[in-house]
């Protein structure tokens, strides 16, 4: 294959022989993600290093009419880093500066390929009166991607989407322009993502990389107070977990609120789990917010259906810990390396309703299941997960897990659910149902920034 | 098999004057025997009585009735008769759950004379070194041998009831003659809990207490004496099984460790209080922590020596707060023989 | 060995095992160099798995991403699935595989050859073993211990200084100790993570043969690796002894001795060989015989204890270098770590580092500003004179 050949050479001028890759392995590798959307094989593997790397891939690209996908970790898990038509996967964990934290504007701005892990670390060593909102993905997930995805992460509570965190984008066009948005258009400070502007970031955020890809990022920074604590509240009732959620959301005093439900071990069985966390510079703060949280369920408390457990340090770590290994570690309950959720967006009244479809689905398929959520915005809505584990050496299983997410997916999005990081197939149930003005819109949208259809393809295809 | 039944003697509380268990009572304010009394019968005769809606479910009176009677066990039957829940019922639920028996039977190289780790994960961190040396490996842990007295706390003697004999008889068929209980629960449970309902244990339970004695004086010759004033912090259990009290003194005396006289130690102890709160609330808890701790410091303990690995998760960082060191009973005897503190406060609290 | 093939779909991608505990950096030497998830850990498993089911072929690139891990075990420190202990077996299960099928990358099978032929990887000669040693006697029964010396500490530049400083500190101590001498043969430690299993068991029982015969009953290593190897795999073939690395020695001696160290004014950090450290939980042990040296102030690299980042050159690496090249070089990359902390002397505890970073220094042009010194040198230099 001529091209192929010409491709990558033109591939190894822009990054070097050690950053390309058209070998089996690499393709094998990159052709997959963790969870269970059927592969598909890139051409190329290429890890930029700079933004002028992208746009010299992006234009060559464009010339060559060869897709380009870029990936974070890939543990969206919902296939959207699958090169559905081949092409090139840009790796971008290489571009991992951390280039600045404004600590009098509380934001950084950070290159693309930098990790959740990575600037948490930073910001505990450099800058430990600031925090970011921690995702519970692997410590590995990029926090540009985490942005493209509308991620939710530990302040989502209190603020809203990962992505509506953005302070400030740096975009390489679907053409190869490098363009600025929001502040940093004007200005050297990085302070927003579109006001008093008009916000362009939502032609990049929520996209999947069809739009353009990221290589710089601003991103608000919170204040991070000295000490941490979670409170563990339980019900047996679902039908009182919005109502706590909202209560808890009520006393403006609590950082992140995610309830879980799951049937083992066994003592998660029967039972809602809603964790509250809360903060303080001192005990009396933590103390005061203590009693905020146990004064907000009171007489739930009293009436026996709320009650409170106290958590052993054994206990405490792991929920405390950013992020939650144990979140990771569903995948290994079925000994088989793989779980995948479907996680709509949702209004948190529709708690109970989809935890009782997701124990039917899964005693349907014989399935184990577990389920966080996590609120967001001050009850706003509430990200739902519908999550299923199942053994990777065990086809069938696999299979049912397939069907059983399609199936909470199509039931979250009748009941008036958003899907979130929706995969090809869920994307499609999305548009059926969208206003088809808006899908006309969206459509014209891509057209106009990416007239060679290169970018992610498969991915936000309106028809 | 019918369930067992509680043994309660009605004709001792007729002819009781002192009517102790609710005049001893820490928590309801019993002072006048009439009125104790009038309550009490109330309580025979399961009717409505405040004392199970007030009841903390501490244990203490098990201990105060000098008759043997078990007027404890009595309120858990009748609130659980009357639906009377001391604690939310999700929590009473999680503890049905997690607990329940369900064929894992998690054991060492069990003999003759094993060791019961109960189903609590720090005793493998205690139990190290001189002390145990020959038998650490024979252990029994986990849901099949849980001497379920948690229930206790729950308003939920139908579990004992249910599940207390198959525990029996599990350990039965482990060969098991002679079981040290790390934890006194499970010693209370065998020792009065089995014979109270009347349920046959067909081996010796030993509190873990009189085997850190035999096991001290043959270790005599490697004693260092601590030379240290102790608080100690006796727990619920504990009034299941009183007569093992002078144990305490006894490791103490042996370890040069001085049992500081004090407010709330033997009869008037106050428990670790972390049941209060899911049952009661912070303000209370909080209320009974503070005054058992500021009783240890106003006493001038140095260290505060733990029986209850669950009152060490309680009080353990609030009493370093307060400058008095927390210690397992295990570990002050490792302590005094050179060795390593299996249990410590975790570190820093948690990863963040 | 473990059953790795009915076991390795359970790794999950997530990443995780790349890190440090604190997540500051990459710390899986190979994922650090190479970058490409196929390099990472998670990418390694994956890939055996693929070509156990038959989607991918072997191929000289396979085997490479095989064997150029490390076998650091950071991975097994970091991933937290139930199954993180078993990591390294699985890749190391999945090389005997390769190995029996005789496919492996080019350099490994030299490497293979090499031990085979001259009883060391280095390909030199058995008679020139204990060429280094001046000073050392070869071993009595009756001796109190075996003085085991390894490959790289035979024959290794490198590796010879440090040996001849490990005999000047035991002779100054007053332990009664031999060498083996030409007798002694390779440990094994690097054949088995390369997966040669045949060849390691019988170099395991030349070993345990020959220790028997002069009675051997305590042997010190200068090797972390030969230390893991005798530790924790020859008592499954009759190995009888007690085995300690030298570090574990003189840190005891120091002790009981009270042996007065000669001040040496220096900022010194210290990098955790990997098989004394994650293998082997020994980490205070060299801190505080440093420590015990008047006049060095120790200085932590920002990964350190179970936390290290690796040389390099495990899993026969000192030889293979399949990970070189360029300034991403696990061993480059350490080397400026240490240098970040103001450090004078990187201190190691293994010949292995010693070679690896000795020559990163240079590659780094950092000779006038950062030695790469081993224990035993820092020690024998501290010795009061004679
Ligand atoms: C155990 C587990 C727990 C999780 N918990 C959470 C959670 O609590 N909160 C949460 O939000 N998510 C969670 N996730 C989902 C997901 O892992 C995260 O959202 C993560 O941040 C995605 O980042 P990534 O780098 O892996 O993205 P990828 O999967 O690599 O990419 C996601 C999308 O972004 C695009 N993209 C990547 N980089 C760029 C770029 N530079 N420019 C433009 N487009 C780009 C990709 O093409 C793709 O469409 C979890 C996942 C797992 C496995
Ligand atoms: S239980 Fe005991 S103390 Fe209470 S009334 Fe009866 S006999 Fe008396
Ligand atoms: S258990 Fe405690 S609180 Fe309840 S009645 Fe007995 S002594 Fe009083
Ligand atoms: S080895 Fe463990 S930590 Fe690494 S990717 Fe696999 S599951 Fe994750
Ligand atoms: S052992 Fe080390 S080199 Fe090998 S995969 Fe694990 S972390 Fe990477």
């Amino acid at each position: 294959m001529a091209t192929t050949g010409t491709v990558y050479d033109a591939l190894v001028a822009i990054v070097g022989k050690d950053f390309v890759s058209d070998r089996k392995e690499e393709r094998y590798f990159y052709a997959r993600d963790g969870g269970l959307m059927p592969p598909h094989e890139p051409d190329f593997v290429v890890l930029p290093r700079t933004r002028e790397h992208v746009q010299e891939i992006v234009k060559l690209a464009n010339r060559e009419k060869v897709p380009v996908v870029p990936q974070g970790a890939g543990l969206a898990l919902t296939g959207l880093v699958i090169p559905q038509r081949g092409g090139i996967v840009l790796d971008m964990k290489r571009m991992d500066s951390i280039l600045e934290v404004n600590e009098k504007a509380r934001y950084v701005i950070v290159e693309a390929g930098v990790t959740h892990g990575a600037l948490k670390n930073h910001l505990q060593k450099h800058h430990p009166q600031l925090r970011h909102s921690i995702p519970d993905s692997p410590p590995t997930a990029t926090i540009a991607a985490n942005a493209v995805i509308h991620g939710q992460g530990r302040l989502s509570q209190q603020h809203g989407f990962n992505s509506d965190m953005v302070s400030g984008l740096e975009v390489v066009l679907p053409t190869g322009e490098l363009c600025r948005i929001g502040s940093c258009s004007v200005s050297p400070y990085w302070f927003s993502k579109g006001p008093p502007l008009p916000d362009l970031s939502g032609l990049f955020l929520g996209w999947f990389g069809t739009t353009g890809i990221i290589t710089r990022l601003g991103l608000k920074l919170y204040p991070c107070k000295k000490m941490r604590d979670v409170m563990l509240a339980l019900t047996d009732r679902a039908e009182l977990v919005p109502e706590i959620m909202l209560r808890l959301s009520h006393t403006e005093l609590v950082e992140d609120v995610v309830a879980a439900a799951q049937p083992l071990p066994l003592r998660f069985r029967d039972t809602f789990w809603i964790m509250a966390y809360i903060t303080g510079d001192t005990q009396e703060e933590l103390e005061f917010k203590r009693k905020a949280v146990w004064d907000a369920l009171w007489d739930l408390f009293e009436s026996r259906d709320v009650g409170f457990l106290s958590l052993p340090p054994a206990m405490k770590g792991p929920l405390l810990s950013m992020p939650s290994k144990d979140t990771t570690r569903f995948a290994d309950v079925s000994k088989g390396g793989g779980f995948q959720y479907a996680g709509p967006i949702a209004p948190i009244e529709k708690f109970p309703l989809f935890v009782s479809k997701l124990e039917e689905v899964a005693t349907r398929h014989k399935l184990f299941y577990s389920s966080t959520s996590r609120l967001i915005g001050a009850g706003h809505c509430m990200m739902f997960s519908f999550s299923f584990s199942f053994n990777r050496a065990n086809p069938d299983e696999m299979a049912r897990a397939k069907t059983a997410l399609d199936e909470c997916s199509k039931f979250a999005l009748e009941e008036g659910g958003v899907l979130w990081k929706a995969d090809i197939d869920e994307q499609k149930l999305l548009m059926d149902k969208m206003d088809p003005n808006t899908l006309a819109l969206m459509k014209k949208i891509r057209k106009l920034l990416d007239p060679n259809g290169i970018m992610n393809p498969g991915n936000w295809e309106i028809g | 098999m019918p369930l067992a039944k509680l043994q309660f003697d009605t004709t001792k509380c007729a002819a009781c004057e002192a009517v102790s268990c609710l005049v001893g009572c820490q928590y309801m304010d019993f002072r006048d025997t009439d009125e104790a009394k009038k309550e009490w019968q109330k309580v025979i005769d399961n009717q409505d009585s405040t004392v199970l809606r007030s009841c903390t479910t501490c244990y203490a009176c098990e201990e105060y009735c000098p008759f043997g009677n078990h007027p404890f066990y009595l309120i858990v039957e009748r609130q659980e008769e009357k639906g009377i829940l001391p604690a939310p019922r999700p929590i009473i639920t999680m503890w049905i759950n997690q607990c329940q028996p369900v064929g894992k039977f998690i054991v060492g190289k069990v003999e003759e004379r094993a060791l019961s780790y109960c189903f609590l994960p720090h005793l493998y961190a205690l139990v190290k070194g001189k002390l145990f040396d020959g038998i650490a490996w024979s252990g029994i842990f986990g849901q099949e041998f849980f001497c379920n007295a948690v229930y206790l706390h729950y308003a939920r003697a139908s579990i004992i009831k249910d599940r207390l004999p198959m525990v029996v008889e599990n350990i039965k068929n482990q060969g098991i003659k002679e079981l040290v209980c790390l934890h006194d629960e499970c010693y209370g449970t065998f020792t009065s809990l089995a014979s109270a309902y009347g349920i046959d244990v067909p081996f010796r339970p030993v509190h873990y207490y009189e085997y850190l004695c035999d096991r001290l004086r043959e270790l005599k010759d490697v004693i260092k004496p601590l030379n240290i004033r102790a608080a100690y912090q006796r727990n619920c259990s504990a009034r299941l099984c009183p007569q093992t009290d002078h144990y305490v003194d006894d490791i103490f005396g042996l370890l040069g460790v001085e049992r500081i006289k004090r407010r709330y130690d033997q009869e008037n102890a106050l428990c670790c209080a972390e049941v209060f709160r899911m049952a009661k609330g912070p303000a209370f808890a909080d209320d009974v922590q503070r005054r058992n701790l500021e009783d240890m410091v106003e006493y001038g303990a140095e260290y505060c020596v733990f029986n209850c690995p669950a009152c060490w998760d309680a009080l353990a960082d609030k009493a370093s707060d307060r400058g008095i060191e927390p210690i397992h009973m295990i570990d002050l005897c490792k302590l005094a023989i050179g060795e390593e503190q299996g249990l410590r406060l975790s570190e820093s609290g948690a990863e963040v | 060995m473990q059953d790795y093939a009915s076991q390795i779909h359970r790794c999950f991608r997530c990443g995780y095992c790349k890190f440090p505990s604190d997540y500051s950096s990459f710390n899986c030497p190979s994922y650090r160099r190479f970058r490409f998830d196929s390099y990472s850990t998670g990418g390694r498993l994956w890939l055996v798995h693929a070509w156990l089911r038959g989607e991918i072929e072997w191929s000289e690139h396979l085997a490479e991403i095989l064997y150029t891990c490390t076998t650091c075990k950071n991975c097994v420190e970091q991933c937290p699935m139930k199954f993180a202990p078993d990591i390294v077996e699985w890749i190391v299960g999945a090389r005997s595989d390769m190995v029996e099928k005789g496919r492996i990358p080019q350099r490994v099978a030299r490497f293979f050859e090499a031990v085979h032929g001259y009883g060391n990887p280095l390909k030199r000669l058995r008679s020139q073993r204990a060429a280094w040693a001046d000073g050392a006697r070869e071993y009595a029964p009756g001796d109190e211990y075996l003085l085991y010396i390894g490959c790289l500490g035979s024959y290794d530049e490198n590796g010879q200084k440090m040996a001849g400083a490990l005999v000047d500190v035991l002779n100054a101590s007053g332990v009664s100790f031999g060498i083996l001498a030409e007798e002694e043969e390779c440990c094994g430690n690097e054949i088995y993570m390369l997966g040669e299993m045949g060849l390691f068991q019988s170099l395991v029982e030349q070993n345990v043969g020959r220790f028997r015969d002069l009675g051997v009953r305590q042997v010190i290593t200068l090797c972390p690796h030969g230390y893991n190897t005798m530790k924790n795999h020859y008592p499954a073939s009759g190995g009888d002894f007690q085995v300690y690395h030298y570090t574990q020695v003189l840190d005891d001696l120091i002790k009981k001795t009270g042996v007065k160290l000669s001040s040496a004014a220096a900022r010194v950090t210290y990098h955790d060989p990997c098989f004394l450290g994650r293998y082997n939980n020994i980490y205070e042990q060299p801190r505080r015989i440093l420590q015990g040296v008047p006049g060095i102030e120790l200085v932590e690299m920002e990964r350190n204890r179970k936390d290290a980042f690796c040389c390099g050159g495990g899993s026969g690496n000192f030889i293979t270098d399949l990970l070189a090249g360029g300034e991403d070089s696990p061993a480059r990359t350490r080397v400026r770590e240490a240098h970040e902390t103001g450090a004078d002397i990187l201190a190691v505890a293994c010949p292995g580092c010693l070679t690896m970073l000795t020559d990163a220094v240079k590659a780094e042009n950092l000779d006038d500003k950062l030695v790469v010194k081993d224990m035993s040198q820092i020690l024998s230099a501290a010795l009061p004179a004679r």
